[in-house]
């Protein structure tokens, strides 16, 4: 029974990682809404119907984005500047992770995140061409076969992260009894 | 009023007769009855009567029908009433009719006048001319013919809510009437079913429709009974006359009605056509005794008319069928004598007229005849539209009549009887005594359930109906009834397919399907135009299908699985063109715009019905039901026949929506201009022509009183004007603060176009000269785009933007980003996304607030379109360009300018629009290309649409079709047109479903699985790198072959086999791979490759697949052979020759037509004949190098030329520019780069690509 690094490590992981699977559920969340749309032509037939889901997409996509920059331009509503931006502060505890666990030297588990590092860091800084700062994009996101791939990526990731949750959990223990 | 109390006594003494009268009416139908034979003489004879004698009887019988209305109330007292009638009909009626009370007070004389003019006023009095027959007629035309008629009906109906009522109060009636009236009522229902839909309103009607509807179908029924009835009520009310010589009468009054007769004998016969035509058209069989019942209910209008007030009680037996609205119905009986009174003569003459008509529609099934009366402009179009189907209604009708006279005869005797029986009005007891000869009929009315009767009844028409559909196209009669009965209708696929070809050859392989070895074949090019394939459906469904015009799918044969969509290595997509210019487009103006319950479908040519009742969906499968409305064919005018109404006649159809479509009043037009005003667009002087341009079409700008136009400018400050009506001239306002933009008076700057046209005729004389000392190089796009954005945001509408160089102040300004040394980089081409997002969020912002923005980009230098383009790409506006504008250096360019101005200016346009694309369960839409903004999975959200605008989507296979043999795709486009209409525009194409590659690989058509790949290859570009969709398109010509050759075709590799239908897909693609938008290797500027990409991106396919592969004529010889007439000019049609140089010859003169450019390419050795005769110079020297327009010389080969030259602009929007390029100019190069077939230092030719291609196959 030894309070190790590795076993501080491990407890912080089993922390921060609830948080990540809380963003991943976000994300599913926004998706789902963003799929859900109302068949009813009536309504779609509305302009001001037209503008609040508009609004909508670009909200969530705002939200996704990850840096806050909400449109300047004529943008209505008080969207403030700092909304919640979702993607970098996983992506950057996701991070911590890795280097925590190079730090602790647990190759095992750095060998487990390090596929996702890398995914995480093609995403990031392979983003669509228009040299925006847009990560999801809200005129594309509605295409179906983008908004496909951005749902199974977040299911996929709950999944990891769900898993990877009890393994952090088991880790910890372990360590903690192992030495 | 005195010589209808005259008459009343008369009715009072004739009461019986009245009601035999009624039964007269339907008397002639029930001639048959022998029993009721003599009163129905007697009857008609009084019906004779009363016309003859004169409306003034008529007009008392109609009294007396209101009387008998109110006498309901009364039931025994009918007779006394009815000399009362008069009078009480007439307070009685008041009250019963809410609406009419002012008519019921007219009744007697007055009442026909006020039915005459009150009812429908325009429409009663044109189409009534037969009273209720005329109405109906009037209903059934509204029905058909578009709301406008409708309303009208409405109107009717309103004052008429007293015909739904009386309809309902007729069943009512009916009920105490009996079942005779039972028939009437039918037609009654018929009013109201055909009121009903135009009723909208929720009146009364729609209830009538709910439940009752069926009687609806009787329209035509009501019609021929409405002219009974009338004949009856007189008849009832005018026993006094003669009965035979009144019949005689009768019948020449009638004589419209059927020459036939109206002799005892003749009435009946012309019932029976007269009813044939209505069984025809409702089904109605004789069995059915619903189908009396609802007669009847059609007569209990007029007996409703009495029974209503007699006895509420009655009503609400009756009401379960009807709403239940007596009074209402006392109207209609009214209604239809009083207008049958009004005009006497006139009432009946056109009565007879119509009835002939009837007859003679139903008989010959000439749907038009009774248009004539009372159709409206909507009817009217419908009518054209319907033309068609007279053939079908006829074979329809005929079937259906035989039963319908016996249920005829039934109801009629019944009538009679029930009249006879009981002369008061007593409602039981006479149905009671009609169902004894109709046995249906009073349990029929008395279930006034016209649904249930409708059911079975309408079944058998619908058969009926179906049956002549079908034999006319052999397996077509299997798609109608049979979209359901997939097991024969893919085993008809199946043959058809695998009969290919459609037998047009002998050969057991379909044309389609022939192999050819492409490296063999020296000219692949066919000589004629390229069309689209017809996809292998059955002669029914081929007609029907939507024009490959509008719409068109990559694979007319759809795979049943993705897998073997995967094995065929096709794109799967579709490309639309949705809002094309049209030359014939059904309307329709309907209440309920039937749609499918869950998917939202509209209904279309391709749905099935499952019976009269219901119909199932063709994309999600769900059983709907039909609404009554939609029973009644406004074509035809006839009921229950839903299938052969316009919107299951046409694949493109559009709606005018209803109020339910819009949460706010449609918008109006507005427009508003932002231009550059800076020096560099002074020195191009775009100015001059865009103010000439707008001066000249200022009145043909889409729009109505409401338009509302708006002028900015801007250099490196922000101008507004101030246009409002009252000043002495234009305001100008200058906004110096671009970083914080405000519009200093937001009310003045858009101002009604109609109000202020002196004052924008005064600012768009000015402008051009405005800045002409301007020393402002700057220029404030953004700002200024931000400006326009504001000011447009209360209505959306549609911004045009003149832009002349690269925005450099303010918002959204860009960097140059373009190296020229890499222009013909055959590496990396970098810079094709947007520099910033600054114009994507402005133009989500736009979109949002239904304002389109709409680029003319003008400039000689870089101006970063990349960037710019996204102000117009996602609010779907369109993209202009015209590099090197210069209004006197670029003549051709000023030119361009001006007629694609003409042309933007005065096109439709369609405001705050959406599109959504729904197709079969099973496929799935990813990825849309065009100008828009997807708003979700399915819908795009296009703040305009224009007639211009193309658009694409890919599609995959979800779940595997192999349950159903047809698939369907469906595009609904609502928008607001330009004079604040709201419609929705449908198209809906079918397609069948094939599961063997072959059959996959038979249906490709190339031309629209190029247009798809140039737009996926356009996204790889911008998301990837051009050169990995270089790769793509290569590899997508590789992946077919190859898997065609592998898989179908039984030739090893040593060939380059490809099927016929194939066969010009590498040629497309190397012309793809050699067009500006993805070509390297060839200095191509930066904007001039990305405009290339919007167009691919906006252009729909005809004008796409100009630009992607031109066509190349010789026109230095043309004959007439082969020419073709239009327009009494001959045009000659040379073949088509291939983009090569080594088709052309010294000795000649071709024209080459990109599209948008036409070329004439004049060889150094071409024929002095031909210079002199056609160009208008002595010889080749003197040509000059610069010539853009051929000169009018009155010479045989110039005629032909032109002819030829003015057929091929003819087919276009935007009017080409020539050029005359001498062999040796320097602009031969422009010409010389479309011949693609050739090698140039960079690309393949044709044959290298082939051998290319060929190899990536072995490898």
């Amino acid at each position: 029974m030894a309070f190790t690094f590795a076993a501080f490590c491990y407890m912080l992981t089993l922390v921060l990682c609830a948080s990540l699977i809380f963003f991943v559920i976000w994300h599913i969340i926004a998706f789902d809404e963003l799929r859900t749309d109302f068949k009813n032509p009536i309504d779609q037939g509305n302009p001001a119907r037209a503008r609040e889901r508009l609004k909508n997409i670009e909200r969530i996509c705002c939200l996704l984005r990850k840096v806050s920059r909400c449109p300047p331009s004529g943008c209505v509503g008080g969207r403030g500047a700092l909304s919640p931006q979702l993607v970098v502060p996983e992506y950057s505890i996701h991070g911590l992770f890795c280097l925590m666990f190079l730090c602790a030297a647990e190759w095992v588990t750095l060998g487990l995140n390090i596929p996702l590092l890398f995914y995480h860091l093609w995403r990031y800084f392979h983003r669509p061409a228009d040299g925006s700062e847009v990560m999801y994009d809200a005129v594309s996101i509605m295409n179906a076969d983008i908004l496909n791939y951005c749902q199974k990526e977040s299911w996929c990731k709950l999944a990891f992260y769900l898993l990877s949750f009890f393994y952090y959990l088991y880790s910890m223990v372990y360590t903690l009894v192992s030495f | 009023m005195s010589a209808p109390a005259g008459s009343p006594h008369p009715a009072a003494s004739a009461r019986i007769p009245p009601k035999f009268g009624g039964a007269a009416a339907s008397g002639p139908t029930a001639s048959t009855d022998p029993s009721p034979a003599p009163h129905q003489q007697n009857g008609p004879a009084q019906n004779q009567m009363q016309v003859p004698s004169g409306y003034g009887i008529h007009q008392n019988y109609v009294s007396p029908s209101g009387h008998y209305s109110q006498g309901p109330g009364k039931m025994t007292s009918l007779p006394l009433d009815s000399q009362c009638d008069d009078y009480y009909s007439g307070l009685y009626t008041v009250p019963t009719q809410n609406v009419i009370p002012p008519s019921t007070t007219n009744q007697q004389p007055g009442a026909q006048q006020m039915y005459g003019r009150g009812p429908p006023a325009p429409h009663i009095v044109g189409s009534t001319p037969g009273s209720f027959q005329g109405a109906a007629p009037s209903a059934s035309h509204l029905h058909t013919s578009a709301s406008q008629s409708y309303s009208s009906f409405v109107n009717h109906y309103n004052s008429p809510a007293m015909y739904s009522t009386n309809s309902s109060v007729a069943s009512q009636g009916f009920p105490s009437t009996c079942g005779h009236y039972a028939m009437s009522t039918v037609s009654n229902a018929v009013y109201p079913s055909a009121s009903y839909p135009s009723l909208p309103a929720g009146d009364p009607y729609g209830q009538m429709f709910t439940s009752p509807n069926t009687p609806a179908i009787r329209p035509v029924k009501d019609h021929s009974f409405s002219g009974q009835k009338t004949a009856a009520s007189h008849p009832s009310l005018l026993p006094p006359p003669p009965p035979s010589s009144q019949q005689h009468h009768q019948p020449q009054s009638l004589s419209g009605y059927n020459a036939v007769s109206w002799s005892p004998s003749g009435l009946p016969q012309a019932n029976d056509s007269l009813i044939r035509n209505h069984a025809g058209s409702l089904n109605m069989s004789s069995s059915n005794p619903a189908s009396i019942v609802a007669d009847s209910s059609s007569y209990p209008v007029t007996q409703n008319v009495h029974s209503s007030k007699s006895s509420p009680v009655v009503s609400t037996g009756v009401s379960g069928v009807s709403s239940s609205r007596i009074p209402p119905t006392a109207n209609h009986p009214v209604e239809p004598t009083a207008s049958v009174t009004t005009q006497p003569s006139d009432l009946l003459q056109q009565k007879g007229m119509q009835y002939g008509e009837y007859v003679n529609n139903q008989a010959s099934s000439a749907p038009t005849p009774l248009s004539s009366t009372s159709d409206d402009e909507e009817e009217e179009e419908e009518d054209e539209e319907a033309g068609v189907d007279s053939s079908s209604t006829t074979s329809s009708a005929s079937p259906v009549p035989n039963s319908y006279d016996a249920l005829e005869g039934g109801s009629y005797p019944d009538m009679l009887s029930s009249s006879t029986s009981s002369p008061a009005p007593e409602p039981a007891p006479d149905p009671d005594p009609a169902t004894a000869p109709a046995p249906a009929v009073p349990q029929p009315s008395k279930l006034a359930k016209p649904f249930g009767y409708g059911y079975p009844i309408l079944q058998p028409g619908y058969q009926n109906a179906a049956a002549p559909l079908s034999s006319g196209g052999q397996p077509s009669g299997q798609v109608y009834s049979g979209f359901q009965q997939y097991p024969q209708y893919p085993s008809v696929n199946q043959l058809s397919s695998s009969l290919g070809g459609l037998s047009l050859q002998s050969s057991p392989q379909p044309e389609s399907l022939r192999p050819v070895n492409l490296t063999q074949e020296r000219n692949i090019l066919p000589t004629t135009p390229v069309w689209a394939p017809v996809p292998n459906l059955s002669l029914d469904l081929k007609k029907l299908n939507c024009s490959p015009d509008s719409f068109r799918c990559t694979l007319t044969n759809i795979p049943q699985t993705q897998a073997l969509l995967n094995k065929a290595k096709l794109p799967l997509g579709l490309l639309l063109h949705p809002f094309r210019d049209l030359t014939q487009l059904p309307v329709i103006t309907s209440n309920t715009i039937v749609r499918c319950r869950s998917c939202r479908t509209y209904i279309n040519p391709f749905v099935s019905f499952i019976d009269q009742r219901r119909w199932k969906c063709n994309l999600c499968y769900r059983v709907n039901d039909v609404p009554e409305e939609f029973m009644y064919n406004p074509l035809t005018r006839s009921y229950g026949e839903p299938h052969k109404r316009p919107e299951v006649q046409n694949s493109t159809v559009e709606f005018i929506a209803s109020s339910d479509y819009m949460l706010r009043p449609p918008q109006p037009a507005v427009y508003l201009f932002v231009l550059d005003v800076s020096h560099n667009a002074v020195e191009a002087g775009y100015l001059t022509i865009l103010c000439q341009s707008l001066l000249e079409n200022l009145d043909k700008l889409p729009g109505d009183s409401r338009t509302r136009i708006g002028f900015v400018t801007f250099d490196s400050t922000i101008h507004f004007y101030n246009l409002q009506e009252g000043l002495s001239q234009p305001q100008m306002l200058i906004v110096s603060d671009i970083d914080d933009v405000f519009l200093p008076t937001p009310d003045s700057l858009l101002v009604n176009l109609h109000e202020s046209k002196e004052l924008i005729k005064d600012l768009l004389n000015a402008l051009p000269n405005m800045f002409t000392n301007t020393r402002e190089t700057h220029s404030a796009l953004g700002p200024a785009l931000q400006a326009a954005f504001k000011l447009m945001s209360p209505t959306g509408g549609r911004v045009s933007v003149f832009q002349t160089q690269l925005p450099s102040l303010g918002a959204g300004l860009l960097q140059s980003r373009e190296d020229p040394n890499q222009r013909s980089s055959t590496k990396v081409v970098q810079h094709l996304g947007p520099a910033t997002d600054f114009y994507k969020k402005l133009a989500l912002d736009c979109s949002g607030q239904q304002t389109a923005v709409d680029l003319f980009l003008l400039s000689s230098q870089y101006s970063d379109l990349a960037s710019l383009a996204c102000i117009s790409k996602y609010s779907a506006g369109c993209i202009y360009y015209y590099p090197s504008f210069h209004y006197t250096h670029n003549p051709s360019q000023a030119e361009k300018l001006q007629k694609d101005l003409k042309r933007y200016l005065t096109r439709k346009i369609g405001f705050e629009a959406v599109m959504r694309i729904r197709c079969t369960k099973g496929l799935s839409m990813h990825t849309f290309h065009g100008n828009f903004f997807v708003r979700s999975t399915d819908l795009l959200s296009l703040a305009n649409i224009n007639p211009d605008a193309g658009f694409a989507v890919q599609l995959s296979i979800e779940e595997s079709l192999t349950d159903t043999s047809l698939v369907c795709f469906q595009t609904a486009l609502l928008y607001t047109s330009s004079k604040g209409e709201r419609r929705i525009r449908v198209h809906t194409l079918c397609l069948p479903v094939v599961s063997s590659l072959a059959d996959v690989y038979a249906g490709v058509d190339v031309q629209a699985s190029i247009c798809l790949l140039a737009n996926m290859a356009v996204d790889r570009s911008v998301s990837s790198s051009l050169s990995d969709a270089r790769d793509a398109l290569v590899n997508a010509v590789v992946d077919s072959l190859s898997a065609y050759g592998s898989t179908v075709s039984n030739f090893q590799h040593s060939a380059l086999i490809a099927p016929n239908s194939l066969k010009l897909f590498p040629l497309y693609v190397l012309a793809l791979l050699k067009q500006k938008a993805f070509r390297t290797g060839t200095s191509t500027r930066l904007d001039d490759r990305v405009y290339a990409m919007c167009q691919i991106k906006s252009q729909p396919l005809v004008h796409l697949m100009k630009m992607i592969h031109p066509n190349l004529y010789r026109i230095d010889r043309l004959t007439d052979e082969g020419a073709i007439h239009v327009n009494d000019r001959v045009v000659p049609q040379p073949p088509l020759q291939k983009l090569s140089a080594e088709k052309l010859t010294r000795e000649g003169a071709f024209l080459m037509d990109c599209g948008s450019v036409f070329y004439i390419w004049v060889g150094k050795g071409c024929e002095n004949s031909f210079i002199e005769d056609v160009l208008g110079y002595p010889n080749f020297a003197s040509v000059p190098q610069k010539m853009t327009h051929l000169p009018e010389l009155d010479t045989l080969s110039s005629e032909r030329t032109r002819s030829f030259i003015t057929w091929l602009r003819d087919g276009r929007p935007l009017s080409p520019v020539l050029h005359v390029v001498k062999d040796e100019s320097p602009a031969k190069t422009e010409f010389f780069q479309h011949l693609i077939e050739d090698r140039t230092e960079a690309a393949f030719s044709y044959y290298e690509f082939l051998l290319h291609v060929q190899q990536q196959i072995c490898k």
